[in-house]
Order: C-alpha cells, then sequence, then structure tokens
C-alpha cells in the first residue's frame, strides 16, 4: 500500500517537471497547450495520491478543483486562443530551442542542489520530492522570460503557478482549501483577461508576437 | 568448470544470435514500414541475402585508398563482436562479464563508429567526407545524452557494471516503472535511434546526396567489405535494441546454468527485440526526417530528458 503510494506520488510529480520541459522543447502552440493539460492532470493526481494517503477530504476536493481548473479549463481557453492561428508556432524564442534545453537542464540541477538542503531538514517521502515542483518553477520562469508569443508567455505562467501548486502539495500536504480556491480563480481569471486582451491586441494590430507591439492603439 | 562452459557457450550464443538476428531486424522493421506503407515490401531474410550475395562478389579498392579504407569493416565488426560477447544479452554471466561496464560498451561501440568515419573519409570523395562529418557532428551530440541516462541507469545499483545492473533490476522489480527508470529509456530511444541512423536522424533506404549520413560513408566499398560494414551496422542494432530492452525488462535472460533458460533466454530476447524493433518502425513510419540543423533540439531533448532521469533518481533514492 505504502509503496504504491509512493510509486504514485514520485509518478506525478516526475510527469510534472516532464511536461513542464516539454512545454520548452515543442514549437508548435497546440502540443504546448497539450502538454500543460498533462500538467493539470498530473498535479491533480498529485493532490489526490496525498489525500488519499492522509485521508484529507479538503485536499481531495482541492485535487478535483485542480482537475477542473488546470486540467480542463485553463488548456481549453488556450486551445481556442491557438485555435485564431492553426500554424502558430513559436517561430523565433529569444534562446533557441537546443539552448534553452541544455539551460532547463542546468536549472533542474541547481534546484535539485538547492532544494535537498531544504528538503534534507525533515525528510518524508512527499517532501524528498520538492526539488522537483522548485525545478518546473524556474523553467516556467525561464519560458516566460524567453518566449516571444503572448501564448508561450501565459503558458510560462501557469507552468510557474503549478509549480508552486506542487511544491505546497508536497511541503505542506496542500494549503487551506480556500487559499488553494483563491489563487486557482486567480490563476483562471489571469487567463481569461489575458485572452480578451490578446483578441483585442490581434483584433486592432494583427500581431501577437509582443516584441513587435511597438505602440497600445484604443 | 561447469560455470566456464556455461559462460563460454552463453557468449558463442549471444555472438551468434546477435550476429544472425541483427540483419533479421533490419529486415523486420523495413518489412513493418514497408507493410505501414501498403507495399509488400521485401522478405524478412532479405538483409541476410544481401550479405551472402555481397561476401562472394570481388573487392575493389579506389587507386588512392589507404590501408585504412581496408582496416575499417574489420574493426567495426571486431569491435562490435566484442561489446556484443560481452554483454548480459542472452546470459547475465558471460564471459568477461564483470568487464562489462557500460561505458565499456559505449566506448567499443564508439570504435566503430570512429572506424567507419574514417573509412568513409579515407578515399578523400566529397560525399564520404560529408557523411563522415555528419556522422561525427550527430555522435557527439548523442554522447551527451547517452553518458547521463547511463548515470541515471547506474544509479539505484550502485554500478555501472551491465550484469549486475540487470541483476539488480531483477531483484527489484518496482524499480522498472520508476519515473527515472522512464526518463532514461526515453532519453535512451532517442541515442539508439541517433545512434542505428534511424529515420528521424538519418534515413537508412535514401542515397539523396542533401540528406544521407551513414550511406555516404560506404559508398566507396563494395564486395566483401561492403558485406562486413553491412553486417556490423546490423549487429549494431540488435545490440543497441537488446541493450535497451535487457535493461528496461530483463526478465527472461538466463541466470542459471540449466539448457531451458538458455532456450528461454534467447526465445525472450528475440520477442523483446522484435517489440522494440516494431516501435522503431512505427515512429520511422510516422515522422518524417529532420532537418540537419533541427537535430541538436532533438538531441538535447535526449539530454534534457536523462539529465531530469538522474535528478529524480537522486531525489526518489
Amino acid at each position: 500500500m505504502t509503496s504504491t503510494y509512493v510509486a504514485t506520488l514520485e509518478l506525478a510529480a516526475g510527469a510534472v517537471l516532464l511536461s513542464a520541459v516539454m512545454t520548452l522543447w515543442r514549437r508548435s502552440v497546440s502540443s504546448i497547450v497539450a502538454m500543460l493539460r498533462l500538467q493539470g492532470v498530473a498535479l491533480c493526481a498529485v493532490a489526490v495520491d496525498l489525500a488519499l494517503h492522509e485521508n484529507d477530504r479538503a485536499l481531495l476536493v482541492t485535487g478535483a478543483l485542480v482537475l477542473v481548473v488546470k486540467g480542463v479549463v485553463v488548456p481549453t481557453v488556450l486551445r481556442r486562443v491557438a485555435k485564431w492561428d492553426p500554424r502558430s508556432r513559436e517561430s523565433r524564442p529569444l534562446v533557441n530551442v537546443p539552448a534553452s534545453l541544455v539551460f532547463a537542464a542546468g536549472l533542474i540541477v541547481l534546484s535539485y542542489v538547492v532544494g535537498t538542503r531544504i528538503t534534507s531538514l525533515s525528510p518524508d517521502d512527499a517532501t524528498r520530492l520538492a526539488p522537483l515542483g522548485l525545478a518546473t518553477v524556474l523553467v516556467g520562469y525561464f519560458m516566460l522570460v524567453t518566449r516571444r508569443r503572448a501564448v508561450s508567455k501565459i503558458v510560462g505562467l501557469i507552468v510557474v503557478d503549478n509549480g508552486i501548486a506542487l511544491v505546497t502539495f508536497l511541503l505542506t500536504s496542500g494549503v487551506p482549501l480556500i487559499v488553494e480556491l483563491g489563487s486557482s480563480l486567480d490563476v483562471m481569471l489571469v487567463v481569461v483577461v489575458l485572452q480578451f486582451l490578446m483578441a483585442s491586441v490581434r483584433h486592432h494590430s494583427r500581431i501577437d508576437a509582443l516584441t513587435e507591439l511597438r505602440e497600445l492603439r484604443d | 568448470m561447469t560455470g566456464w562452459v556455461y559462460a563460454g557457450s552463453a557468449t558463442l550464443i549471444q555472438v551468434v544470435t546477435v550476429g544472425l538476428g541483427g540483419p533479421l531486424l533490419v529486415g523486420l522493421m523495413a518489412k513493418v514500414k514497408a507493410r505501414a506503407e501498403g507495399r509488400v515490401g521485401a522478405p524478412v531474410v532479405q538483409p541476410l541475402r544481401d550479405l551472402r550475395k555481397l561476401a562472394t562478389k570481388e573487392r575493389l579498392h579506389a587507386r588512392h585508398a589507404s590501408p585504412v579504407l581496408a582496416l575499417a569493416p574489420v574493426v567495426i565488426v571486431a569491435s562490435t563482436t566484442v561489446a556484443v560477447a560481452i554483454s548480459p544479452l542472452v546470459s547475465t554471466r558471460p564471459l568477461l562479464g564483470s568487464s562489462a561496464d557500460i561505458l565499456a560498451v559505449v566506448y567499443l561501440l564508439l570504435t566503430g563508429s570512429a572506424a567507419a568515419a574514417l573509412g568513409g573519409l579515407d578515399v578523400g570523395t566529397a560525399f564520404g567526407g560529408m557523411g563522415a562529418s555528419r556522422a561525427m557532428t550527430i555522435g557527439a551530440l548523442a554522447e551527451p545524452a547517452l553518458l547521463v541516462a547511463v548515470i541515471a541507469l547506474s544509479l539505484p545499483s550502485h554500478s555501472s557494471n551491465l550484469p549486475r545492473i540487470m541483476a539488480s533490476t531483477l531483484a527489484h522489480p518496482d524499480w522498472v516503472l520508476g519515473p527515472s527508470r522512464l526518463l532514461a529509456l526515453a532519453a535512451l530511444v532517442i541515442v539508439v535511434i541517433a545512434e542505428t541512423g534511424r529515420i528521424p536522424v538519418d534515413n537508412p533506404s535514401t542515397h539523396l546526396e542533401l540528406t544521407m549520413v551513414h550511406e555516404a560513408m560506404t559508398l566507396e566499398y563494395a564486395g566483401s567489405e561492403l558485406a562486413l560494414v553491412t553486417w556490423g551496422e546490423s549487429m549494431r542494432v540488435g545490440l543497441l535494441f537488446s541493450l535497451v530492452a535487457n535493461l528496461f525488462v530483463p526478465w527472461g535472460i538466463s541466470t542459471h546454468a540449466t539448457v531451458l533458460s538458455v532456450v528461454v533466454a534467447v526465445a525472450s530476447l528475440a520477442a523483446k527485440t522484435m517489440l522494440v524493433a516494431l516501435g522503431v518502425a512505427l515512429i520511422e513510419v510516422r515522422s518524417a526526417k529532420l532537418r540537419l540543423f533541427r537535430l541538436p533540439e532533438l538531441l538535447a531533448g535526449g539530454f534534457v530528458l536523462s539529465v531530469l532521469a538522474v535528478v529524480t533518481g537522486l531525489v526518489t533514492r
């Protein structure tokens, strides 16, 4: 029983970090969004696994919330954004893909080196995995600063948020439900607002690579 | 005494199995590809027939060829045969199994690649040089991914000795589905596709000058030397596929000195490598060859996957 719990937890936490790296690897926006969906589902699996192990009903509700918001709603909204331009690709990121993958490898090693110092304070099956969440946060920030397209930047933001959520789940077995509710709705709101923003930017100036934006017209 | 007999016969069986099975795997992949594309395709044994035909043909050397051209095919086959003989493919206790360090096997294979590149360069034709330079570039990009993936595999068993890794995996079946193993598997699949020159990296069935990598290096060979180069290449395919299969699903490999266990081991090795070949052939059918300048992306992906494998392996230990 315990070993199944540990194995599932390891697999799910690994999948969260893996999908973060895959968003850096893939170029087409639709497969980046698919990776984001995978990440939401894996995050939900982490929460549910912890909840079942600790018999925590509130955490189970949190897991369901995570699944709905990060596994279904946010990717679906982003998918619609991607559909406006079906051939949309992250064509010219500020740091090219091989270099950013190597950089991501460096970030992962860094978060392992730093993270294990923190987790060695109270090592147990869940907290040992916290460096994976830290690495997800760093990879998300990296995506946020090096990608040009608006959709990729939103994806980077959500990856950061998912990473923070993973760290909280692993270190504290979940924050109180009301806090998680607040932050999840916050992210959803941000995505919806950004969607409208992008729609109006596209409508007015027909570009969505933010660095090409010279002025804001009304 | 029986230990020596067992180890010796296991080694012999391994060399024969991979020597015959490698070309058959290449034939199988060609057949699967043909069927998936709606063609009938050549029979699975076609590569073996080709080898037999080539072996009886005359050797021809270019006028300016140096001894390297004649030496390279021998080095390719010899280094691959040594790697096959010491790796645990049929038995976990082959002769010299204690020296089957995973790094030693990797560098034996690399000796073969270097010999192939030197053979391609020797006559000084444009294609040979181009192919050799491309093959070395791909090899240099694939190697970091391979080495880091190897570290990930050797972490849990505290040893980089191949038979010991397999023995400890047999003892701990729960390792196989761990995230570290799965990530290392993904990285190794990318590396194996690059090292065997299959489609997203190189197209083995083209002679188009703009794209060919491995074929460009063998253009100057004819007759029995071409047979040696081709045979070495397909043994390499056999060895890499069996290593991937055995490192991740070692069950079926012979650990005791009985005839039955060896028979079971050969049968299970054949089944496992056929599954790997089927998977690689399906990847080939589904994907287009990548541009040469996009290859670093794929192989950097393999590298980051293997780094992930090491870090998750360290975290979850």
